[in-house]
Formats: C-alpha cells, structure tokens, sequence
C-alpha cells in the first residue's frame, strides 16, 4: 500500500497565542513494500509527521493519501477504523498496557479492528521469540523485550503501512539491532510498506532509502 | 477481547481502590436488601394477619393492644370477659364462626404464648386464602381435652414433635408450673405469622388448669356487674351448676373426694374468656361489622374491633415512616458510595490518559473508549450490588434469629423480597451517572498529548 503526502502543513499554537510550524511537506511518497528511514533531529516534527501519517492528529491543510485513501477526508471514526485495520504503529516508549499480559497487549490491538484471532497473536508473539512470556506482565519483561511485544501488535492487524517511532531509542545496543531486524524482515515477509523515523545515523545507515527530515520538512528548515 | 474483559483487567489493575470502593456500594445494597426483607415481613404480617377476621371483640381499653394480644401475642391481653358472653355470640344472627381466645399463659419451655382456643380457630383462615397447613397429623387432631397443635417455630426451638409432651406457666406473679400435660398432636406449617411461635391448647384442659376456673364469689359478681343482673338472676341461670359445685366443695372439704380436682368439668359460670374472633356470615361490605361495632359501643365494658383496619393505622402512622425513613438513608448511603465509584473512576482518569491514548492509537474509538470506562463503572456497581445482596441476605440470616428474639418477628432467614429486584436498575442507574463524566474525559482525550505523557 502506497503513501502520499502533498503540501502537508501542521502548527501547534503556543501559549503566547502564536501559530508555531510543524511541519510543511510539499511531496512526500512511499511505495507499496518499500522500506525508507526519516532522519531526523529532535523537534524536528518526526512524531507529529507519524501521527498525522496515522491520522491521530489531523494536518491543518494538504493531502494525506494511504493506498489511494485521502484519510483527511474521512470522519473520524473511519479514520480510527483505518488506522485500526491497515497501519501498524511501533512507539520509541513501547505504548503497552501495564495490566495486560503480552499475549492480551498483542490480542488488544486486534480488538479495535474487531478481528480477534487468539492463535495468530500467538504466533506473531512467537515469531518474535516471546513464545516462553505469552503471560507475562510489561513489568516483567526486559526492554527489548517489551519493544519485541509491541512490534508482534503492531503486526496483529496485517497492516499494510507500518510506522515507527524511534524504536530503538529505548533499547540497548544489543536489542537494537534485534530489534531493526525483526522490523525489516517482518515487513519484507508481509510486503508492508515501512517508515521509520529516527535520529540515528546508525539506524539509518541500514536502509537503501534515507530521506532527511529537514530536506523536505520545510517549517524544520525555519 | 470484549469491553468488559478490556475494564476488568483495568479494574484489576486498581484492585485495591476498586475493591473499596465496590465494597461501599455493596454495604448501602446490603442495608437496603435488609431492610426491604425485614419491611415486607412487617408489611405481610401486619397488614395481612388477622384480615380473615371481620371483629376482635375483647374487654374495652386499647384497641392496639386488643389486636396486638390477640393477633400477635406481643401485648399483654386486657382483660377477661365471661364465657357467657361469647356463647351470645355464637348465636348471633350474623355470626358465622365465633372463636374463644384465652391468653396470658406460657410454655414452660421456650417462654412461648399459649392459646386456649377451640378446633374452629384453625378453620378461619388468618390471612384470606391461605388456611391452615397442618404439618403433621395423626387421627382426631386437637380435638380432645389435653390435645395441643404448636407453631413451626416452636417444634423447632423446643424440638417437639407429634406425641412430645409439655406443661404451662401460668401468668401470675408466682409463675405458677401447671402440673397437667398437653399432647403435641399437630404442628403447623411455617405460615410467616404469629402463629408460627405459638402454642395452642385445647380450651376445655386450659380451663381445667389451676387457676384457670374462676373463684365462684368472684364469676357470680362479675357476672353481675357485666350483665346488670342480680345475684338471683345469676345464681337461678347457673343453679344446676352451682348446686354440683357446692356439693363438690363440700365432698372437699369432708376429704371424701378421692379423685383429682380437675377431674369435673368446669362450669360456664367460671369460664372466661380474653378475646372472641368473630367472622360473619355476609359482612355486606362492611355494614355488618359496623353495626356490630357500634353495637357493642353502647356498653363501656366491651369493643369490637377491625383488626384489618387497626393494623393499616399502625402501619401507616408508625412502621410505614419508619420505613420511609431508612430506605431514605439506605438511599443517601447508596448515593454517596456513588459519588465514591465516581470519585475513584474520575481520579483515575488523569493516570489513564496515556493508556487510553494507546488504545485510540491502535484504532480504538472515542466511542469505545467512552464505553470502557462506563463498563468499568458498571462492573463496580453491578459487582458492588451483587455482593450487597449477598451481603443483605447474610445480615438477614445472622440476625433473623435475634430480630425474632427482641421484637417478635419472624424473618425468614432465606427470604427474598421481590423488591429486590429494584437493586439491578438502580445500579444501572448509578453506574450510569458515576460512569459519564469519566467517559467523557476519556472520549476527549488528545491522543497525541496522551502519548507524550
């Protein structure tokens, strides 16, 4: 599934009352499958980029197309039912439920898509090498561990866009580079388009495409 | 994974606050259920028992006490009228059935009222439409001189069973232990009533009692003043009676009688009686018992009441705002373990921003996260209500025996009052008002604010 951006712009209002600028993406294009990296300093509107991608947030003008869809174009709860049913989110603080156990965090993200498939979130949780902590808390599991879950959520839906947020900022090194992996192979074996942002050259030295932020990004640019 | 497993897990994830907070609910169900029940015994007994009788009539004084002697045997009874009296009204035209009812005696054991009443008692029924339940029968029941029939209650105290056996206190100052046993020949159905923890003895061996025959110097004037007759008139009406009786004195006094005294038969001139239960033949919409009671107005020894009618005054006046005020502070209890859940749930809400973003980020709606927090809500309140009924029924159980003891009243201690069933609406209800105002914080939250936090 393709993603388009066209003349995206996106202002937050500061206490003051002034309009301070985001983000403003001319063009910004994704195809099907691809895997691409946006880097990106701290500030530099990366996250906000994500959720208005997501549609958690809503841009202040320009065109967001995921598969063909224009998803500012749609009411709010078939943007939820969207993002539900065809973008995987991977958060750089995980995001998991502290009361629910990894296979239940994993069986909550298919319950908004109103697809509950117990045996499958088994099998993503295994895929991830958390066979042997199906019922473990969040809280009793390691960092790359809870990171390995939320990557097994992300996946529940079958999304075809995934996005992901820093997803190695909170890991040590060793789980970094598991868990970029277990990203990249994951969405190659399902043809999931993938954008990941990040501020590490490291990160982003692993992807054939890497977009800087502040290229295209022109409320970055100041 | 359906909304209230989702609720549950965050419930649980707050055990202990959700637990306190339930807990507070379920204490305000649980006063409430309590007194619901112990009210619609109250209700039951008090408007119901005794409606199958058109007139109590009794010596003239309180019309409560009357009712509540005679019906309820929680009063002392008044005072005894002459047995004459109440065979005038067994003649009466309108008369159907009239019922001799003699008080004041006890069971040695267990301290229950003794009846002395006749086997037409058990003929009307006490409440319209529900006779008499025998339990057990054997032969003739209560038909003879020592023959008695006891209150399911009593069998169960005393462990009597057909054929036990027991003696009377008389009520006086010494508290005299009759000698004589009366057979247990019937014991009767648990009915909810006074009856249920009485003692009924054939009348003919209650006034074979000591104590129990009038001194006949004392039955001769009595008779006198109540009937405004001379002492001939009197002893002309009883001669035959009275000629045995001297004759039995004197047999006495030479200590030629051989036999126990109680072996004759006691004269109507010596008999009383504390109350006459009276049901007419056609009450003509209750023109007959007015008559009736303005009848026996006309002397001032006697009345004659509607037990129905002084019952309903009592409720109403006493029991009914007694009542009204405890399911009024059952409601302020209940109301302010509300405000607790809302408290609680609304507290939460400011830890659970990030969480509820999450779930809006994984696609959830604002509906479905305003429908999670009303589900927690209810799962408070319905798990709070569920174990106040519990609770209730098990206060009931533990005290039902205790309430009999101080007040009387027989609860039974697995009773359910249909009122019961307001609980699960007003826990809806409650859910529904302490549930909004959180679900609506949690349907506005910003999810990309939520997620940074």
């Amino acid at each position: 599934m393709s993603l388009s951006l066209r003349n995206v712009r996106k202002s937050y209002r500061e206490p003051g009352g002034h309009l301070l600028p985001v983000l403003n993406v001319e063009q910004f294009d994704l195809n099907s499958g691809e895997q691409a990296v946006l880097l990106g300093q701290s500030g530099g509107g990366k996250t906000t980029l994500l959720n208005v991608i997501a549609g958690i947030s809503t841009a202040d003008a320009g065109e967001i197309r995921i598969g063909g869809v224009d998803l500012a174009s749609l009411p709010e709860p078939a943007r939820d039912r969207f993002r539900a049913e065809r973008i995987g989110f991977i958060f750089q603080t995980f995001h998991l439920l502290p009361a629910f156990s990894a296979l239940e965090n994993v069986l909550l993200g298919m319950s908004f898509s109103g697809q509950s498939n117990k045996a499958y979130a088994r099998e993503l949780l295994t895929r991830v090498g958390l066979e042997q902590r199906l019922d473990h808390r969040p809280a009793q599991l390691s960092v790359g561990e809870q990171q390995r879950v939320s990557v097994a959520r992300a996946l529940a839906n079958r999304p075809q866009l995934m996005l992901a947020d820093e997803p190695t900022a909170s890991v040590d090194v060793a789980n970094q580079e598991l868990i970029l992996k277990l990203i990249r192979e994951t969405c190659e074996e399902n043809q999931i388009a993938l954008l990941l942002v990040t501020h590490s050259q490291e990160v982003a030295s692993q992807f054939g495409r890497v977009e800087q932020l502040a290229e295209f990004n022109r409320a970055a640019q100041g | 994974m359906s909304l209230f497993a989702i609720a549950w897990k965050s419930l649980r994830q707050r055990w202990l606050a959700s637990t306190l907070t339930s807990l507070s609910v379920a204490l305000g169900v649980a006063l409430m259920v309590a007194i619901l029940i112990v009210n619609s015994v109250v209700d039951t007994m008090f408007s119901q028992t005794g409606s199958g009788y058109s007139l109590i009539i009794g010596a003239n004084g309180s019309e409560t006490q009357l009712v509540m002697s005679t019906i309820y045997r929680m009063d002392k009874p008044i005072e005894n009228l002459p047995w004459r009296y109440f065979t005038e009204w067994q003649e009466h035209k309108w008369v159907k059935q009239a019922v001799p009812v003699n008080l004041g005696d006890t069971s040695e054991e267990g301290n229950f009222p003794i009846v002395g009443t006749t086997p037409q008692y058990f003929s009307i029924d006490p409440v319209p439409g529900q006779p008499y339940r025998m339990k057990y029968t054997e032969g003739d029941t209560f038909d003879s001189t020592w023959d008695a029939v006891i209150g399911s209650q009593v069998a169960r105290t005393n462990g009597w069973t057909l054929g036990s056996q027991f003696k009377m206190v008389h009520a006086g100052q010494d508290d005299h232990v009759h000698d004589e046993l009366f057979t247990v020949k019937g014991i009767l159905a648990p009915s909810g009533t006074p009856n249920d923890r009485t003692v009924f003895v054939h009348i003919d061996g209650f006034f074979m009692l000591d104590g129990h025959d009038k001194p006949i110097e004392e039955a001769i004037s009595r008779e006198m003043n109540f009937f405004d007759e001379t002492r001939e008139e009197v002893e002309e009406r009883y001669k035959a009676d009275l000629a045995d009786i001297r004759a039995h004195a004197a047999e006495e006094a030479s200590g030629d009688h051989a036999h126990h005294h109680h072996d004759h038969s006691v004269s109507d001139l010596q008999k009383e009686v504390t109350a006459i239960l009276l049901q007419l033949k056609d009450d003509d919409f209750g023109n007959r018992a007015l008559g009736i009671q303005s009848q026996v107005k006309e002397t001032l020894r006697v009345q004659a009441v509607r037990p129905v009618g002084v019952m309903k005054r009592l409720m109403d006046n006493l029991v009914g705002n007694v009542k009204d005020a405890f399911l009024f502070l059952t409601a302020l209890i209940i109301a302010v373990s509300g405000i607790g859940i809302f408290v609680s749930i609304y507290n939460s809400m400011a830890d659970r921003r990030r969480e509820i973003a999450i779930m809006r980020a994984l696609g959830a709606r604002r509906q479905t996260v305003f429908a999670i927090i009303l589900c927690e809500s209810l799962l408070l309140c319905l798990l709070g209500g569920l174990l106040g009924v519990l609770l209730g029924h098990g206060l009931v159980f533990v005290t039902s025996p205790m309430i009999e003891q101080k007040a009387g009243l027989l609860v039974d201690p697995y009773a359910f009052s249909p009122l019961e069933w307001i609980v699960l609406p007003v826990m809806i209800l409650l859910a529904v008002l302490t549930g909004v105002l959180p679900g609506v914080t949690a349907y506005r939250t910003d999810v990309a604010d939520g997620l940074s936090h």
